[in-house]
């Protein structure tokens, strides 16, 4: 009768740690990796080696710089670098996330006191820096052609034609129907930044998560349905309504923000309700400045503008205490 | 009778008005976009702040205590003026430089604060030094917010070719305005963190004795 025993709370405890978490999201980004080297080549995974590299280092070095416990064995800087150096095109030079890493690990997270601390996710605030430092070397001429023989380690000369070619989005924005089908689209060979490009890989590192139930489905669901439903109600002229709902879904980095940056535990809000708000800010802002604004995506002005709202919404949606006074009783 | 070491510390460290104060931030992250461009605010504003606090200083037992401020205005927009005309003749390059944000030092917050902190209150040397020690303070401020703004964000020093010569590749970030609030953001940081340091360790010794 071992089980009658009365002990006081908390009765179940569960072994996840940060640790474990960050490993779980680290494995679940290796499908997109695996795809990426096959689409890509092996200077998609040089770099991401050397953003995971540099990340892990800054963090360990800042740490040991201000005598504070050091926090490498987390994991977390690792999965900064992963998501950072997947949010890159393949054509950058070797040191660029370096430079990114920098940002997103002292700048972004440690300054703001460690994980679980910064306003803003790190990964993609750096992602934004690199894009507004160095728009030549991430903007629109910055991605290859699937499968271009690119050297590991120098520089990629860029000439277009031969390996410079326009993203899915790109051709969107301009107005033009992407030249791949959705069935390519969806498996991923595609031009764009290193871990995007498949959708497949992603949902089922996707899937691995959620089922593991590091992440919620919440966010991700809010966050697609809010775009695909915007797309529909304004599609681009000349093209099927579904048909582009489903461009709109497969290119750029939605799939890969909506599962992997949007969820975040750090900058998003906590209640399921606050969730949903979150993912539909999401949505809408990214729905906003793909069809409205300067930039071809907006997959990460989005996620960062409602990472500084996620504190309002936690705080509007709070939860009633159990037992606590009901709003709008009737007297 | 003056302290001049401790208003010195004061102006320079301890109430530095850029990092500590944080006040006119408004030209401290438009113009320092350059290092020459922060040396040349800096001396104007060392310049203005040091004459205002002699004028207000002179004229404090005038000065209706109703009309204070309103007064410190017209004195404050007479010097800047002058000031003004003075850079124009003598160095148009900075004018050219800085343009607005030199008739605006007259509704920089540093020198009406100093004005009504100080130079309303004291008498007219230690005004003098007072002025001339917090326009060193943001002198100093300016002058490192440039220097590493330009160095990161052109690669050059006061014009000169520091680190391009190297095959840096310039991080143009650092001389738009967002660069301006992350560098200023860290720097404060910084400078609080030595000073909440600084503090501690003359807690401690205060402790020991």
């Amino acid at each position: 009768m071992d089980f009658l025993k009365v002990t006081s709370s908390p009765h179940m405890r569960h072994e996840d740690s940060t640790r474990i978490i960050m490993l779980d999201v680290l494995i679940a980004l290796c499908p997109a990796l695996i795809w990426a080297v096959i689409v890509f080549g092996a200077r998609a995974l040089i770099l991401t080696l050397v953003s995971v590299a540099s990340c892990v280092l800054f963090e360990f070095l800042y740490r040991l710089i201000m005598k504070k416990p050091c926090s490498v064995g987390d994991l977390s800087a690792a999965v900064t670098g992963v998501l950072l150096a997947f949010c890159l095109p393949v054509s950058v030079p070797i040191w660029l996330p370096v430079v990114g890493s920098f940002f997103a690990i002292v700048i972004v997270k440690q300054l703001y006191g460690g994980i679980g601390k910064n306003v803003v996710n790190p990964a993609l605030a750096a992602r934004v820096f690199l894009f507004l430092a160095y728009p030549d070397k991430l903007g629109g001429s910055a991605f290859t052609i699937p499968k271009a023989s690119l050297p590991l380690f120098g520089n990629v000369n860029l000439t277009p034609d031969v390996v410079a070619s326009a993203t899915p989005l790109a051709n969107l924005s301009e107005g033009a129907a992407p030249t791949e089908d959705i069935f390519t689209l969806f498996l991923g060979e595609r031009a764009g930044c290193i871990g995007e490009v498949s959708i497949l890989m992603i949902l089922a590192g996707a899937l691995y998560l959620l089922v593991r139930k590091i992440i919620t489905w919440h966010i991700p669901v809010a966050y697609i349905v809010t775009v695909a439903v915007v797309s529909y109600i304004f599609p681009a002229s000349g093209m099927d309504a579904v048909q582009y709902v489903l461009c709109e879904l497969c290119s750029g980095g939605l799939m890969l923000g909506a599962f992997f940056m949007a969820t975040d535990y750090t900058t998003s809000p906590v209640s399921a309700k606050g969730r949903i708000i979150y993912g539909i800010g999401c949505g809408l802002i990214t729905m906003f400045v793909r069809n409205c604004g300067g930039y071809p995506e907006g997959v990460s002005f989005a996620i960062l503008i409602m990472n500084c709202l996620a504190w309002y919404i936690d705080k509007f949606t709070r939860p009633r205490v159990f037992g606590g006074a009901k709003k709008n009783v009737k007297k | 009778m003056v302290d001049i070491k401790k208003m010195f510390k004061n102006g320079l460290i301890t109430e530095n008005p850029t990092f500590v104060q944080l006040l006119g931030m408004c030209p401290t992250l438009a113009i320092t976009t350059e290092a020459s461009n922060g040396v040349g605010m800096g001396v104007a504003v060392i310049l203005v702040l040091m004459l205002s606090n002699f004028l207000i200083s002179l004229m404090r037992k005038f000065i209706p205590s109703q009309v204070r401020i309103a007064s410190y205005i017209v004195i404050i927009s007479g010097v800047v003026t002058a000031i003004q005309l003075l850079i124009k003749a003598y160095v148009p390059a900075l004018d050219k430089s800085l343009g607005l944000f030199i008739p605006l030092i007259v509704v920089n917050c540093i020198i009406l604060a100093r004005a009504e902190a100080f130079a309303s209150k004291n008498g007219v040397l230690p005004s003098v030094l007072d002025g001339l020690f917090m326009g060193i303070g943001f002198t100093f401020a300016l002058t490192i917010l440039a220097c590493i703004r330009e160095l990161i964000g052109a690669g050059t020093l006061f014009g000169f070719d520091i680190l391009n010569r190297f095959g840096y590749e310039p991080i143009t970030f650092f001389v738009q305005p967002a660069g301006a609030f992350i560098t200023l953001g860290v720097l404060v940081a910084a400078v609080t963190a030595i000073r909440q340091k600084a503090e501690a360790k003359k807690d401690k010794e205060v402790d020991d004795k």
